[in-house]
């Protein structure tokens, strides 16, 4: 269990103190990119392209320009002259930030209207009149992938939509392997597009002091510092340098990696503000951020899994066509076009493994991001999780024995996988073990039979997930070439109270109270004294910020190393006011004392004072330290989830009775937000497997593109959590620690997919799609021979 | 999502408000809860360039029982349906309709007239009240005429309402001893609106037989509908398994879906049936005494 080694008033690791933040948020108090006014400010809207792909002929403005106070109407002719009409994703492809000649999928920004008023914004671009003339669309990646296909991307000079093929593994052993196993299941798995959905859309303030040449932005950025040079490396050539340019994260109303890449609307809006000198303001309405933002998923995978009649698993063959739309705007690793989707051999001993990816273009926006889950590990776990419970089911094996059989055993940690991780920690049987007692697995599985033979559809559902979190180690880890570390600075007041600043942005993770409490816990000082700040480039140190449950490991590491060369230093100064050696004196949280006279004590709060008003002779005054930290490696946090669904014949709803989440992520910081974090994660987890999708018809019209068909589950749809823990600290984090964010979205879709099959299998079905919906789950049932 | 330019009147009197209607015609729109107006103006698929904001006008927010009638004035909320001791004890359809139009924030503001008068076939009450054979009281420049439910929806958005009139009350028939009825809806999410709902208002006699019948229809035909081939396969028959299967087949039959991200137009068929089985078992068993 969770354990202490601080005080609740000093409140460090293990203690569940209120948030920081959340007197702020309860009461409205929040500051938020729309609470940005600044005198004079104007306003951006933007006209979208109604087609998904197709030519502009002309666009003329004349209309909106008559409008009273409306500014400008900026086109990519315009942008085209200084250059700043394409620029780079971040997977070193490129993307128009307006076109000049053609549009290449529905919501793409066509112009971009400057005006004093909102209102205003808004009726002009309603007067803009762009004539276009239709193209060939290609929406499905199949038909891409064809020869003849319409060209996508001819600006690319090659005569194909393929953008990338990227494998690992060994193909010939695995094929062996598959070979010589007694079953070898197939299946063909399609996660769909689907989009974070922030509360908050994407949004920037964009402010140029033409006097001082230095440009202000407040952006809806989970990586500030990152944003800021490639900003610089981007528009240096029109005079914004580095120095010149603050990007400000100011509070962000949810993140999940839909606000790591650079939107087309933030560079207009600063293009704008540069050209015309006073301050431009963006912010896109929710059908502009669930249609033109950057999507996750869109795989469309074909796996093999083979398995011996004893329940051993073999091997592992994934084939996978990504969808990226108009351009690769993934936010991936640089060495990593897939992500770390490689960590696909999941929880489970395989001996053999062989993964390929075929990135292809489409007439759909770019993307590729995450959706609260690091770097395609959901797609791996979707993936390797239905194909056990298919090889279990196969072979007439329970979903648990198999699981249990082929996992990675405990002591066999650190384990290299046959892919090329080496996973740091790990004790699966006994994460499983935990969920089904909690659950009563054996009692689910009598009734579920019992069930069955008076014709009712219940199923039991298993995903045992194993994570991949916090990018990462710099020698394999970079976004376009800045290396993944992550930074803390903490600087000790002369009363003992503390700042500490970092380079990661929490989007509602509760930041401000978890890396307190890592200060707290390292240097005695009371959590409620430390004052944290993210976020603003010109005073956070530099790092690669919040996604991919990076921030514990990375910036949660460096507090901890940056709190103890502080401790290092109040050493060296309480052996000096105690006129003792430094190897004789004892810490504890907060105080250093004699060993052998517990009267000889100095706090820190008193070292803290000393360092700027008695320190010793020659050495540097004040209290201070920064750390950038490299992680040796990733961290692998893990879960056993087990779910019962119970299915309605008429309707064909699937109804989600229990959900058991036993999570492990090593060690804990704050036992309520990790709780609160597996809650929402979960929440984001039912929303795919059962609500979510966009998808496209022939004609690339997106579906879905509003809050009327895009179905974010409420309280209502959200099934009540059973959560649990185990803790296996990791040992290379210091101190033990392994992330959490992801974990819960990333192990709850395949636990409801196979609860799903495992209430359907006896009739004949194999594996459904999400989300399931009512309507296609009726038409399984139908097909099945099921009537209700 | 930003509306159009517009001007925002509002009246104190039903007098000036029908005045009011009556100068701008088509230009105008009746703002009551605003709950689909708002949105459609936020969307430009609506552009009125008059808002006549009926909400300052005092004496229609109201509910009550008198002389065998439920009298509900045009502005009543959701909510205060939803909480009303009348309605909950005495019109479980209609406290069912209520309970599941969008969700408490909306119900806060939405109104019962509003609903009707937008003539969504979306919305809930309107099935409601066909199977409750409700009366629609409106006001007009020349008085006012009463319009049965059953002729008040007269096309896809359309109703019987005159431009210039407005929906003053509903009218709703006191149920009997041997009546029974309820609300089935099902949707994607809460919120939502319906894939597929039925609205059922019977009677069945002592001996078990089915003596009336009224079935509504949500959001599978253009215009709100009634079942009537379903009513009629009920009203004669004792109310058996069979009977209502045979009901509900029919109710299947004879709407009218269209495809759409809810779901094709078989799924929304069977739906209907697998909805008006349940319904009409759950309306009968109430009949029969059931406190379900």
């Amino acid at each position: 269990m969770v354990t202490t080694r601080t005080t609740p008033e000093i409140g460090g690791m293990g203690h569940s103190p209120r948030r920081k933040e959340d007197p702020r948020f309860l009461q409205g108090k929040g500051n938020y990119i729309e609470d940005v006014k600044l005198p004079g400010m104007l306003w951006m809207d933007i006209v979208r392209s109604p087609y998904a792909h197709a030519k502009i002929v002309s666009i003329d403005a004349s209309k909106a320009l008559a409008i009273p106070g409306v500014l400008a109407v900026i086109t990519g002719k315009d942008l085209e002259k200084y250059g700043l009409h394409w620029m780079p994703t971040l997977m070193s492809d490129t993307q128009m930030v307006l076109p000049t000649d053609t549009v290449k999928y529905q919501a793409q920004e066509v112009c971009a209207v400057i005006a004093t008023e909102r209102y205003i914004a808004a009726d002009a671009i309603q007067a803009v009149e762009v004539e276009y003339e239709e193209l060939p669309v290609v929406v499905d990646p199949f038909k891409s992938m064809q020869p003849g296909a319409t060209l996508v991307r001819p600006d690319k000079g090659k005569d194909t939509n393929h953008i990338w093929h990227w494998e690992v593994g060994d193909a010939a052993a695995t094929d062996a392997m598959l070979q010589a196993s007694d079953v070898v299941v197939k299946e063909h798995i399609y996660l769909p597009r689907i989009h974070v959905a922030s509360i908050e859309t994407c949004g920037c303030v964009a402010s140029f002091d033409k006097i001082e040449g230095k440009l202000t932005v407040w952006m809806t950025t989970q990586a500030p510092h990152a944003i800021r040079t490639v900003l610089a490396l981007v528009a240096g050539h029109v005079g914004l340098s580095e120095e010149k340019i603050r990007v400000i994260s100011p509070d962000i109303g949810g993140g999940f990696g839909g606000k790591v890449p650079v939107y087309p609307g933030y560079v207009i809006a600063i293009a704008a503000s540069v050209l015309i000198g006073k301050p431009v303001k963006w912010i896109e309405d929710r059908m502009e951020n669930l249609q033109a933002d950057s999507f996750a998923r869109d795989y469309h995978t074909t796996a093999e899994l083979g398995v011996n009649r004893d329940g051993t698993l073999t091997g592992l063959r994934i084939k996978t066509l990504a969808d990226h739309g108009y351009a690769d705007a993934a936010a991936n690793p640089s060495k990593f076009p897939a992500g770390l989707y490689h960590i696909c051999t999941g929880s489970y001993d395989l001996k053999g493994a062989h993964v390929e990816v075929d990135g292809v273009y489409t007439n759909k926006p770019p993307g590729g991001v995450a959706y609260r889950c690091s770097f395609r590990v959901t797609e791996a776990v979707h993936a390797i999780e239905r194909m056990v419970d298919i090889a279990a089911h196969e072979i007439g094996m329970d979903p648990a024995a198999i699981r249990m059989k082929n996992f990675i055993e405990a002591d066999a940690f650190p384990y290299k996988s046959v892919l090329g991780w080496e996973y740091d920690s790990g004790n699966y049987h006994l994460a499983l073990r935990k969920a089904m007692d909690i659950i009563g697995y054996e009692d689910l599985r009598r009734e579920q039979l019992e069930k069955r033979a008076r014709g009712e559809l219940m199923g039991i559902g298993i995903c045992s997930f194993t994570e991949i979190v916090g990018a990462g180690p710099s020698k394999d880890f970079d976004i376009l070439g800045i290396k993944m570390f992550d930074s803390a600075e903490i600087r000790i007041h002369p009363t003992g109270k503390a700042i500490a600043r970092f380079g990661t942005k929490s989007q509602g993770q509760g930041h401000e109270t978890t890396y307190a409490q890592i200060v707290a816990e390292e240097l005695g000082i009371p959590m409620a004294h430390v004052q944290v700040e993210e976020g603003d480039t010109d005073t956070a140190p530099y790092g690669l910020g919040t996604y991919a449950s990076r921030s514990t490991p990375t910036s949660g590491a460096a507090a901890a190393m940056a709190a103890r060369k502080i401790r290092d230093k109040a050493r060296k100064i309480a052996a000096y006011l105690l006129e003792a050696d430094e190897e004789d004196l004892e810490w504890e949280p907060g105080r250093f004392s004699v060993r052998g006279n517990p009267e000889a004590v100095k706090t820190i709060q008193e070292i803290a004072f000393a360092a700027y008003t008695n320190h010793p002779q020659g050495m540097e005054a004040g209290l201070e330290a920064t750390h950038y930290y490299d992680p040796p490696n990733l961290t692998y946090p893990f879960g056993s989830y087990i779910c019962v669904v119970d299915i309605d014949k008429g309707t064909g709803q699937v109804h989600v009775r229990r959900f058991v989440a036993v999570d492990d992520c090593g060690n804990i910081i704050n036992p309520k937000i990790v709780d609160g974090q597996v809650h929402g994660g979960l929440t984001m987890g039912i929303a795919p497997a059962l609500y979510e999708e966009i998808s496209y018809d022939e004609a690339g019209n997106c579906l879905g593109g509003s809050f009327i068909d895009y179905l974010v589950p409420t309280a209502v749809e959200t099934p009540h959590w059973e959560t649990d823990k185990t803790i296996t600290p990791s040992p290379h984090h210091p101190f033990g620690a392994k992330g959490v964010g992801e974990s819960a979205t990333v192990g709850a879709p395949p636990a409801i997919v196979n609860a799903v099959v495992d209430a359907l299998w006896h009739v004949g079905v194999r594996h459904v799609d999400i989300p399931m919906t009512p309507a296609r789950i009726w038409k399984v049932l139908r097909d099945h021979g099921v009537e209700g | 999502m930003i509306p159009a330019a517009f001007d925002h009147v509002a009246p104190t009197s039903l007098d000036e408000a029908i005045d009011l209607l009556a100068r701008h015609g088509p230009d105008a729109k009746i703002l009551s809860g605003g709950m689909s107006l708002i949105p459609a103006m936020k969307l430009r698929l609506a552009q009125p360039a008059v808002v006549i904001d009926v909400n300052g006008i005092p004496g229609l927010e109201y509910l009550h029982e008198e002389d065998g009638v439920l009298r509900i004035g045009a502005m009543t909320r959701e909510s205060a349906l939803e909480r009303s001791g009348i309605v909950r004890h005495g019109y479980p359809i209609l406290y069912e309709t209520a309970k599941v139009i969008a969700d408490p924030l909306v119900r806060n503001r939405a109104t019962i007239g509003g609903n009707l008068a937008h003539a969504d076939p979306a919305n809930d009450h309107p099935a409601t009240m066909l199977a409750l054979a409700a009366t629609i009281v409106v006001r007009g420049p020349h008085g006012t005429r009463e319009i049965a439910a059953d002729d008040f929806f007269t096309g896809f958005f359309s109703t019987a309402l005159a431009e210039d009139e407005i929906v003053l009350e509903i009218r709703i028939p006191a149920p009997s001893a041997t009546t029974g009825s309820t609300y089935l809806k099902f949707e994607r999410k809460v919120g939502d609106y319906a894939i597929a709902a039925v609205a059922v208002n019977l009677q069945v006699d002592a001996s078990g037989t089915c003596t009336a019948a009224r079935i509504g229809l949500t959001n599978v035909s253009d215009v709100p509908m009634r079942a009537r081939a379903a009513e009629a396969a009920l009203v004669g028959q004792r109310a058996t398994a069979s009977a209502i299967e045979g009901a509900a087949r029919a109710a299947s039959a004879e709407c009218d879906p269209k495809a759409d991200l809810r779901g094709p137009v078989d799924y929304k068929r069977d739906l209907v049936r697998v909805l008006a089985g349940r319904a009409i078992s759950r309306a009968v068993a109430r009949a029969q005494g059931s406190a379900n």
